[in-house]
C-alpha cells in the first residue's frame, strides 16, 4: 500500500497517461464488441481513430512539459520518447484502417484485432520510455505477444498459423537471449569484488556507472552482445532476419505492417537508447560488429528481395535492408550528435513510404492475403491511377528518389556516415540503394509500363475479364492522399524539421 | 524589370513544375485549354530564359559572376542547403539551351497523338522544371535534386511511350543512371564534408577553399568519385552502353531533352564544380579522362557509321560527340572549358534538331532504315534542306555554333597534348563520313524494299508550317550563335578567367607535368 501512496502522491500516473488511456480504449473496444457486436463492425474503427486522436493531442499538448525520470528509474521520458509516442501512435492509426479495409474481404472476428493493436502500441511507447531493463522486458514480451496473436489471427489460413508458429518460437529464443544477456549483466553487476557494483543493476545509470568502470570484463561483453542479439531479432538485422519473409508473408497485412513499421522503429530507438546509456562506454568496442551486421544486413536485404515476386516477402526483405540503413545511423550516432535525430527522420520517412506501399496492398489484396504477387499489379496505373501513384510516390520514397522524403532522409544518414568517417558503410549502403532500384521499380514498371501490343487479346482474355478492379472511396482517397501529400511535401520543403534535426 | 529578373529565374523553375501537376488532374477538361496550358507551361520559362540572357550582360554580380541570385530557405539551412538560384557564364548557356530545347520537344509533343497525353505533358513538364533547376541552380544539393527530378520522368516515359523494347530498356536506364547518380552524389557530399565548412553553396565553398584547398590526395579522391558518377550520367566511353539503346527506344521529345539537355549535367557538373574546386584532382585524372575520351570519338565513331538505324545512328553520334567535351575539360584552360560548355549549347540544339527530323522522316516514310529508304528529296524538298543544314550543325561546319566549340578544343588540347589531335580531328572525318551518307541514303538515290511501294503509291507530304517552327527556332539559334559566338562566349570568358584555375595549376606545375611526377 505504501508505494500506492507515493505514486499518488508524486502524481506520475499523468506521465503514462498516453498509454493507459490506450489500454482503456482496448478494453472500451471489447465491451463495445461484445454488447453491439452487429453495429459494432463500423463504429470500431471510428472509435478507434478517434481515440487515438485525442491521445495525440494530448501528447502534443504535453510534449515539453513531462520530460524527466519516473516511478524511482522506470521510466524516463525524454525528447526522443515524446516523438516516438507520436510515430506509434501515427502508425497504428495507420494499421487501423489497414484493418478495416482489411476486414472487408475477411469473414473474422474485429474488435480484438483492433484491441490488441491497441495495447501493442501503448507496450511500445512504454519500451522506449524504459530505463529499467525489468520495465523494458515487461513492455517488450507485452509487444511479442501481442504480435503473436496479431501475426497468427487469420486462423483460416494455413499461412497465418505458420507464421505465428514461427514468430512463436523464434520470438522465445530472442526474448531468452535477451533475458540471458539482462540477467548477466545484472550478476556481474551485483558482484561485490568490481569496482562500481552496484545493488540495482537493471537500472540504465547505475549500469552505466558500473560498465563504464569494468570495460573489459568478458561477462559485460557477453551479456551486452546477447541484449544486441535479442534487440536485432525486433529490428530484423542479420543473423536475425530469417524469420521475416515467411512471418511477413503470413501476417495479415495490418499485422505485416505494425512488425514492419512500428516494431522495427522501437527496436532502433531501444538500441540506441543503450548505446546512449547504459552501453555509452562500450561504444568503440561494439562499432566494429554493429559496422559488420548493417553492412550484411544491407547486402543480404537487398540482394535476396532481388528475386522475389510476392509482394509481401519483398516489403520483408527490403525492410531488412532499411534496418541496415537504420543501423548504418546508430553507428554514425556514435560519433556525430545528430546522427540520432537523423535515424529518428529516417523512421518517419520509412512509416510514410511503407504505409503508401502497405494501403495499396491491401485493396489489391484478393481474400487470399499471403497470395499477393507482383503480377496482380500489372497495368494497375491504367485501372485504378490514384492507387498507381500512391504506389509511386510510396516506392519511390522507399527507393530514396528525390523530391520524396525518402531521399531526404538517406541523404542525411549519408552525410553523418561520411562525418564519421564509415567509408565502407557507405559505399555498401549506396551499393544497396543501387541494388534496390531493381526490384522497386521491376514492381512500378508492372504497375505502369502498359503491355500496349497484345491489347486485344488481353481485353478478352478470361483473367482479364474476371479479374477485380479496386474502387476506392472517398475516405480511402483521403487517408491515401494525406500519405503521398507529405511524402512529397516534405521532400521539397523540410520546415521546421530541419532546425529540429541539427 | 531588373529587380523581377530574380523572381523569374525562380518562376521558370516552379512553374513548369506546377503546371505539370495540374496536368495530372486535368482529366475532364476541354483537350484544347489543357493544350494551351501545356503550351503556356513550356512557352514562359523560354522567354525567362531569352530575356535573362538578354539582360545578362547588365546584371548586378554576385561572386563568380552569378547574377540574378536569390535565396530560400526550404528547412535545411543548418546543414547548409537552401535553394539558392543564380545563373552565371556557365549556366547562362545551359539554361537557354533548356529553355529552348525544351519548348521544342514540348510543342512536339502538344501535337503528337500519345495516348494518355495529359499525363505524358504532365511528366515532360516537371522533367522541364528539373532542367531549368539544374541549371539555375547555385546550391550543389539542389544542383543534384534538380537532375534527379528531372531524371526520374525520364525512366517513366520511356517505360510506357516507348518503341520496340522500352521495359526492359527503361529498367536497365534506370539502375545505370541510378549508379551514375548515386557516385556523383557520394562524390558532392564527400565535397560537402571534407571542405568543413558546412555549406553546400558553391559560392561559399569556393570563397573557402580558394583560401584553404583541398589536400591532393582528398582532391584527388573525390574527383575521382565526381568523374566517374558525371561520367557514366554523360556517356564516357566504357559506360555508354545505355545510351544508345535509350535513346533508340524513347519517343522523340524526351531523347530530345535527354540527349539534348539532361545529359550535359555531368559535363555541367565537372567545368562549374569540379574543376574550380578540385584542381589538382583534375590535373591527376586529365590524362586518363582525354584516353578515355578518345575513345569516345574514335571507337564509337566508328560503330555510329555501322548504323543501318537512323535514330541508332543519331544517339550512338551523341555519344561520340560528348568525347569532345571531356578533352576540353582535360587541358583545364579558359579556352577548352569555354569550348566544352560551348560544345554542350551547340550539340545539345543540333541533336535535337537530328532526333525531330528523323521522326518527321520516320513519320513520312514508316521506316529508321537507311538501307531502305531514298530519294525522299523528290518528295519533300524543304525537308531535305532542313535535314542537310542539321547534319552540317553536326559535323561542324564553320557557320554552325558547332564549328567554334570544336576550335577551341583543338586549339586547347594542342596545349595539352598535340599527339591526340589526330585522333581527334579524325572524328570530324568520321562524323562527316556518317552525317553525309545519312544524307545521300535517306534523300537521293533510289527507294528500294517495302519502302518502295510506299513511295511510288504517293501520300508522301513536305513539312507543313506548323512542323517547321521548331526546327526554324532550332537551326536559328545554332546559326546565331555560328556567327555571333561571341553573345555565348563574352560572359563565358568572364566567368571562367574569374575562377583562376589556369593559376592555381601554374603554381602546382603545368596539368600534364604534375600528373607525370605523381607517377
Amino acid at each position: 500500500m505504501e508505494i500506492f501512496k507515493v505514486i499518488a502522491e508524486t502524481n506520475n500516473w499523468r506521465v503514462i497517461a498516453p498509454e493507459i488511456f490506450l489500454g482503456l480504449l482496448a478494453i472500451f473496444i471489447l465491451m463495445v464488441g461484445c454488447f453491439f457486436p452487429k453495429r459494432g463492425e463500423k463504429l470500431i474503427p471510428c472509435i478507434v481513430i478517434l481515440g487515438q486522436v485525442v491521445v495525440l493531442g494530448l501528447v502534443t499538448f504535453t510534449f515539453q512539459s513531462l520530460m524527466g525520470d519516473y516511478f524511482g528509474g522506470l521510466i524516463q521520458i525524454g525528447k526522443l520518447s515524446q516523438v516516438m509516442r507520436i510515430f506509434f501512435l501515427l502508425s497504428s492509426m495507420f494499421v487501423t484502417y489497414l484493418a478495416y479495409v482489411y476486414f472487408l474481404k475477411q469473414k473474422l472476428p474485429r474488435s480484438e484485432f483492433y484491441a490488441l493493436v491497441l495495447i501493442v502500441t501503448g507496450a511500445l511507447m512504454l519500451l522506449v520510455e524504459s530505463s529499467h531493463f525489468l520495465m523494458l522486458f515487461v513492455a517488450l514480451e507485452t509487444v511479442t505477444v501481442g504480435l503473436l496473436v496479431l501475426v497468427a489471427y487469420c486462423r483460416t489460413s494455413a499461412f497465418s498459423l505458420e507464421a505465428g508458429l514461427k514468430y512463436l518460437i523464434l520470438g522465445a529464443l530472442s526474448s531468452s537471449l535477451l533475458l540471458f544477456g539482462m540477467v548477466l549483466l545484472y550478476g556481474v553487476g551485483g558482484n561485490p569484488s568490481l569496482p562500481e557494483f552496484t545493488s540495482d543493476a537493471m537500472n540504465f545509470t547505475a549500469l552505466g556507472h558500473f560498465i563504464s568502470a569494468n570495460p573489459s570484463n568478458l561477462l559485460v561483453k557477453l551479456g551486452i552482445v546477447l541484449v544486441v542479439s535479442g534487440l536485432a531479432f525486433k529490428i530484423g538485422a542479420f543473423p536475425f532476419q530469417i524469420w521475416i519473409p515467411d512471418v511477413y508473408q503470413g501476417a495479415p497485412t495490418p499485422a505485416t505492417a505494425l512488425l514492419a513499421v512500428s516494431s522495427k522503429a522501437a527496436g532502433v530507438v531501444v538500441l540506441m537508447n543503450l548505446f546512449n546509456g547504459p552501453f555509452e562506454s562500450m561504444r568503440g568496442f561494439f562499432m566494429p560488429l554493429l559496422s559488420g551486421v548493417a553492412i550484411i544486413t544491407i547486402l543480404f536485404g537487398n540482394i535476396v528481395a532481388v528475386s522475389q515476386t510476392n509482394v509481401k516477402r519483398l516489403m520483408g526483405l527490403s525492410g531488412i535492408s532499411h534496418a541496415g540503413y537504420l543501423l548504418l545511423g546508430v553507428v554514425a550516432s556514435f560519433y556525430i550528435a545528430w546522427a540520432g535525430a537523423a535515424v529518428i527522420f529516417y523512421l518517419f520517412t520509412y512509416l510514410l513510404g511503407s504505409f503508401g506501399v502497405f494501403c495499396v496492398m491491401v485493396h489489391m489484396a484478393g481474400v487470399n492475403d499471403e497470395d499477393q504477387h507482383i503480377n496482380d499489379y500489372e497495368d494497375l496505373a491504367k485501372i485504378n491511377p490514384f492507387l498507381g501513384t500512391t504506389l509511386l510516390v510510396g516506392l519511390g520514397s522507399l527507393a530514396g528518389i528525390p523530391p520524396l522524403v525518402g531521399f531526404i532522409g538517406k541523404l542525411f544518414l549519408f552525410i553523418a556516415a561520411f562525418q564519421a568517417q564509415l567509408y565502407l558503410l557507405l559505399g555498401v549502403a549506396i551499393l544497396g540503394v543501387v541494388i534496390s532500384i531493381y526490384y522497386y521499380f521491376g514492381w512500378l514498371r508492372d504497375a505502369f509500363f502498359f503491355i500496349w501490343a497484345d491489347q486485344k487479346d488481353r481485353e478478352t482474355s478470361e483473367y482479364y475479364l474476371t479479374r477485380k478492379t479496386p474502387s476506392l472511396r472517398f475516405s480511402d482517397r483521403v487517408v491515401l492522399g494525406i500519405l503521398v501529400f507529405f511524402t512529397l511535401l516534405l521532400g521539397i520543403y523540410q520546415g521546421v524539421i530541419g532546425g529540429f534535426i541539427f | 524589370m531588373t529587380h523581377l529578373n530574380s523572381f523569374f529565374l525562380q518562376l521558370s523553375v516552379v512553374f513548369p513544375f506546377v503546371i505539370g501537376l495540374m496536368m495530372f488532374v486535368a482529366g475532364g477538361v476541354k483537350s484544347c485549354y489543357v493544350k494551351w496550358l501545356a503550351f503556356l507551361g513550356f512557352a514562359v520559362p523560354f522567354v525567362i530564359a531569352v530575356w535573362l540572357f538578354w539582360q545578362y550582360q547588365g546584371a548586378e554580380k554576385m561572386d563568380y559572376a552569378y547574377a540574378f541570385y536569390s535565396d530560400v530557405n526550404t528547412g535545411l539551412q543548418a546543414l547548409g542547403i537552401s535553394l539558392k538560384l543564380g545563373l552565371n557564364g556557365i549556366s547562362l548557356p545551359l539554361y537557354l539551351l533548356a529553355g529552348v530545347v525544351g519548348l521544342v520537344g514540348g510543342v512536339y509533343a502538344i501535337n503528337s497523338i500519345a495516348e494518355r497525353l495529359y499525363f505524358y505533358l504532365g511528366l515532360l513538364l516537371i522533367m522541364y522544371a528539373g532542367l531549368m533547376g539544374t541549371f539555375a541552380s547555385v546550391d550543389v544539393f539542389f544542383f543534384y535534386f534538380f537532375h534527379e527530378l528531372a531524371l526520374i520522368p525520364t525512366f517513366i516515359m520511356i517505360g510506357i511511350w516507348g518503341g520496340k523494347g522500352r521495359r526492359g530498356t527503361a529498367m536497365e536506364l534506370t539502375i545505370y543512371l541510378t549508379l551514375g547518380a548515386m557516385l556523383s552524389l557520394a562524390g558532392l557530399i564527400a565535397l560537402y564534408v571534407t571542405s568543413d565548412i558546412n555549406s553546400f553553396d558553391i559560392i561559399t565553398i569556393k570563397n573557402y577553399l580558394v583560401q584553404f584547398p583541398l589536400t591532393y590526395f582528398i582532391q584527388k579522391n573525390i574527383f575521382g568519385l565526381l568523374l566517374f558518377g558525371f561520367g557514366i550520367l554523360v556517356s564516357l566511353f566504357p559506360f555508354h552502353s545505355w545510351a544508345p539503346k535509350g535513346y533508340a527506344v524513347a519517343p522523340t521529345s524526351v531523347a530530345m531533352l535527354h540527349a539534348g539537355v539532361l545529359k550535359k549535367f555531368g559535363l555541367y557538373g565537372l567545368i562549374q564544380i569540379a574543376a574550380p574546386l578540385l584542381p589538382l584532382g583534375l590535373g591527376n585524372w586529365a590524362y586518363f579522362l582525354a584516353i578515355l575520351a578518345l575513345c569516345n570519338i574514335v571507337v564509337i565513331g566508328f560503330v555510329t557509321m555501322a548504323q543501318r538505324d537512323f535514330k541508332l545512328m543519331v544517339a550512338y553520334s551523341s555519344v561520340m560527340h560528348m568525347g569532345y567535351g571531356f578533352l576540353g575539360i582535360v587541358s583545364a584552360s579558359v579556352l577548352g572549358l569555354g569550348g566544352a560548355v560551348l560544345l554542350m549549347f551547340a550539340h545539345g540544339l543540333s541533336v535535337a534538331l537530328l532526333f525531330l527530323l528523323g521522326t518527321m522522316v520516320y513519320h513520312r516514310t514508316g521506316s529508321y532504315d537507311m538501307k531502305v529508304l531514298g530519294g525522299l528529296s523528290q518528295k519533300a524538298p524543304v525537308l531535305c534542306g532542313f535535314f542537310v543544314a542539321g547534319i552540317f550543325a553536326s559535323i561542324g561546319l564553320p557557320g554552325f555554333a558547332n564549328f567554334w566549340a570544336e576550335i577551341a578544343i583543338f586549339l586547347s588540347l594542342w596545349e595539352f597534348a598535340p599527339w591526340m589531335l589526330y585522333p581527334a580531328i579524325a572524328g570530324v572525318v568520321i562524323s562527316a563520313v556518317y552525317g553525309l551518307r545519312a544524307v545521300a541514303n535517306i534523300f537521293f538515290g533510289q527507294p528500294s524494299g517495302q519502302f518502295k511501294d510506299t513511295f511510288e503509291n504517293g501520300g508522301i507530304q513536305d513539312i507543313s508550317m506548323k512542323e517547321r517552327i521548331p526546327l526554324i527556332i532550332l537551326l536559328v539559334a545554332l546559326v546565331g550563335v555560328g556567327f555571333w559566338p561571341r553573345s555565348i562566349t563574352q560572359p563565358l570568358n568572364e566567368t571562367l578567367i574569374g575562377n583562376k584555375l589556369e593559376e592555381v595549376l601554374m603554381a602546382k606545375g603545368k596539368s600534364n607535368e604534375l600528373y607525370l611526377d605523381i607517377n
